[in-house]
């Protein structure tokens, strides 16, 4: 498995309940079934994505995530997972506290901005960074709130929202100890484990 | 991977099975013996369990798919969806539809005769629930030697009888698909259903339900019962496009036509049907005041408001469906405003909130509640894969 989905899953009890924001294809709530046996439910908007959840059994709602979590009742989850679509979303802040409201806790994956190769590609190019991963142009990207593990970091202040766990990644999905040490310089995918304080 | 080998069932030959222990209604009141009508479809395997039940909403019956003669020129019902290589493939399930006590289709029903007075139950026949259905349909399941369904699947009323399923007899499906349906009616939905009984009852050849025996019909009621059902079950921009889009008699656009086709190319400037949409009407009430029983209708469009499983359970939806342990899909339509998507999403919540697993999507559709008998690539590959997950865990079982 992909360390960072590694990582989630390590702050994952068995018999969770788990709401899966922006779900995809449903491979890894499938796969956190049949290692943690949770109850889960993912959200998805994409039509082919929910047909492939449907057909390896994964509960999908057809659901648009910037319409907000209003049909889920507060406190119904015990975990409320956000990967890699924190910087699609038109209010993200407003989605993590709603996130918070539903869920015991959030985890939130997201890339950094933060990281030397998109501060070195601004400083030397001075353009909106693209690359292999990101491969959008600032008008067409669905990427709209970008955001570096700092500013997570002072939002989480701002919202009194208290970090539980938090570890960066390179865009193999590997940690290292210069990562730990230099998480904004170094960091590719930042994930976050969060709860209310 | 099977769209190339999307074929007809054929021709199917229904079958009636006679029950005769009594069935003790919700009313209180008993039916001693009944039949009811099938048809199937597929062939059911060795360890007797890929077979799907199809339940009918209104108006329906046990003719789902496939064609009763060589001369027959429309399929049943949901021929769109049920055949070898449809979504609801009978390459792998066995498919089976049942025409509903009450109905008219051949199951006993007030058009059936009662064998003390010699004379049809007309108005006699009791008030038949859903619950009532479900327990006739499980009662057909034994006669079957069926002991778990793959799927119950419904639209609309039909949705509701899948409901029922799962919180009566959980173990024994292993999932409930509810197509534009909803955990009960609204007061605008019963509304509806009181329009059509009333206009069915106070037709001067009702005879108090009793017209089979004045050689009578209370065609003029069914018909505007009909009519307004059919209104309702479309939409506003489904009879746009439906009445508006060959419109040759002037250089409108038919988006700017919006529906209102001519009959006969002009304003008769009299009484008249004028507009392509009356005479659809009509022709649709017409066709259906000679096909269907008046009392019939009654019957179901009680069963649809009486319909509401949080009764037996403190009035709260989610107790009744925390002992669920089927997989859900719910299916709803963007314009279907009869069973508009908003019902469909709060049985989604009643489930997440009892627990149960349960998947549901929203599909565009320009058609209304009539959507769910179309066949909208989206929707059937929505049913397709969850069919399939359901079929793969059969294998797996299997193995």
């Amino acid at each position: 498995m992909r360390p960072d989905l590694e990582i989630i899953t390590s702050w994952i009890q068995n018999n969770e309940r788990v709401l899966d924001l922006g779900c995809g294809s449903g491979e890894f709530l499938k796969n956190l079934h049949t290692e943690r046996n949770v109850y889960g439910i993912g959200l998805e908007k994409d039509l082919q994505k929910i047909q492939s959840c449907l057909e390896i059994g994964v509960n999908v709602i057809n659901q648009d995530l910037d319409s907000g979590l209003k049909n889920f009742k507060s406190n119904s989850f015990d975990t409320v997972l956000l990967a890699q679509t924190l910087q699609a979303l038109s209010q993200p802040d407003v989605l993590i506290e709603d996130m918070l409201r539903v869920g015991e806790r959030g985890i939130v994956t997201f890339p950094n901005f933060g990281n030397w190769k998109s501060r070195l590609y601004l400083f030397f190019r001075g353009r909106m960074p693209i690359s292999k991963f990101m491969p959008h142009n600032w008008y067409d990207t669905p990427n709209i709130h970008f955001c570096t593990v700092k500013d997570f970091d002072l939002m989480c202040v701002e919202k009194s929202i208290k970090v539980l766990n938090k570890t960066v990644v390179n865009l193999e999905h590997q940690g290292s100890l210069a990562m730990k040490l230099f998480p904004n310089f170094l960091g590719e995918i930042a994930i976050y484990q969060i709860t209310r304080s | 991977m099977a769209n190339s080998s999307i074929t007809s069932v054929g021709i199917v030959t229904p079958e009636v099975f006679h029950f005769k222990d009594p069935l003790i209604l919700r009313s209180g009141k008993i039916i001693p013996y009944y039949d009811l009508i099938t048809e199937s479809y597929g062939e059911l395997n060795k360890k007797k369990d890929n077979a799907i039940l199809i339940c009918h909403a209104l108006s329906g019956d046990h003719h789902a798919a496939g064609f009763h003669s060589e001369s027959e020129k429309k399929p049943g019902w949901w021929d769109s969806a049920i055949g070898p290589g449809k979504a609801i493939d009978t390459n792998l399930f066995y498919v089976v539809s049942v025409n509903n006590l009450g109905g008219c289709g051949g199951s006993t029903g007030p058009t059936s005769v009662n064998s003390v007075t010699g004379k049809p139950f007309g108005p006699d026949f009791p008030v038949i629930t859903v619950a009532d259905w479900v327990e006739s349909q499980k009662r057909l399941m034994e006669v079957l030697n069926i002991e778990k369904w793959a799927a119950v699947i419904g639209g609309s009323l039909g949705g509701m009888q899948a409901q029922h399923w799962a919180i009566e007899y959980p173990e024994k499906l292993r999932g409930a698909i509810c197509i534009a349906s909803a955990a009960k009616l609204s007061a605008q939905n019963i509304a509806f259903n009181e329009v059509a009984r009333h206009s069915i009852t106070k037709d001067p050849n009702f005879h108090d339900g009793r017209y089979l025996e004045h050689n009578s019909n209370p065609k003029q009621g069914l018909m505007l019962a009909r009519m307004i059902g059919h209104i309702t079950y479309l939409s506003d921009s489904a009879m746009r496009l439906k009445f508006g889009k060959e419109f040759t008699g002037d250089q409108l656009k038919p988006e700017k036509n919006v529906g209102r086709n001519l009959k006969s190319g002009e304003l008769s400037y009299e009484l008249n049907v004028d507009f392509e949409v009356e005479s659809y009407l009509h022709y649709q009430g017409e066709r259906f005041s000679n096909n269907f029983d008046a009392n019939t209708y009654l019957l179901m469009t009680k069963a649809l408001d009486y319909f509401d499983p949080s009764t037996d359970f403190n009035n709260d939806l989610s107790e009744a469906f925390a002992g669920a342990t089927c997989k859900f899909l719910l299916i709803s339509f963007s314009t279907d405003w009869r069973f508009p998507p908003e019902r469909s999403r709060e049985l989604v919540e009643i489930l997440l909130s009892a627990s149960c697993d349960v998947s549901y999507i929203e599909i565009e559709a320009d058609e209304g509640h009539d959507a769910f008998l179309m066949p909208i690539p989206k929707y059937m590959e929505a049913l397709r894969a969850f069919l399939k997950n359901i079929y793969n865990e059969l294998e797996d079982h299997a193995s």
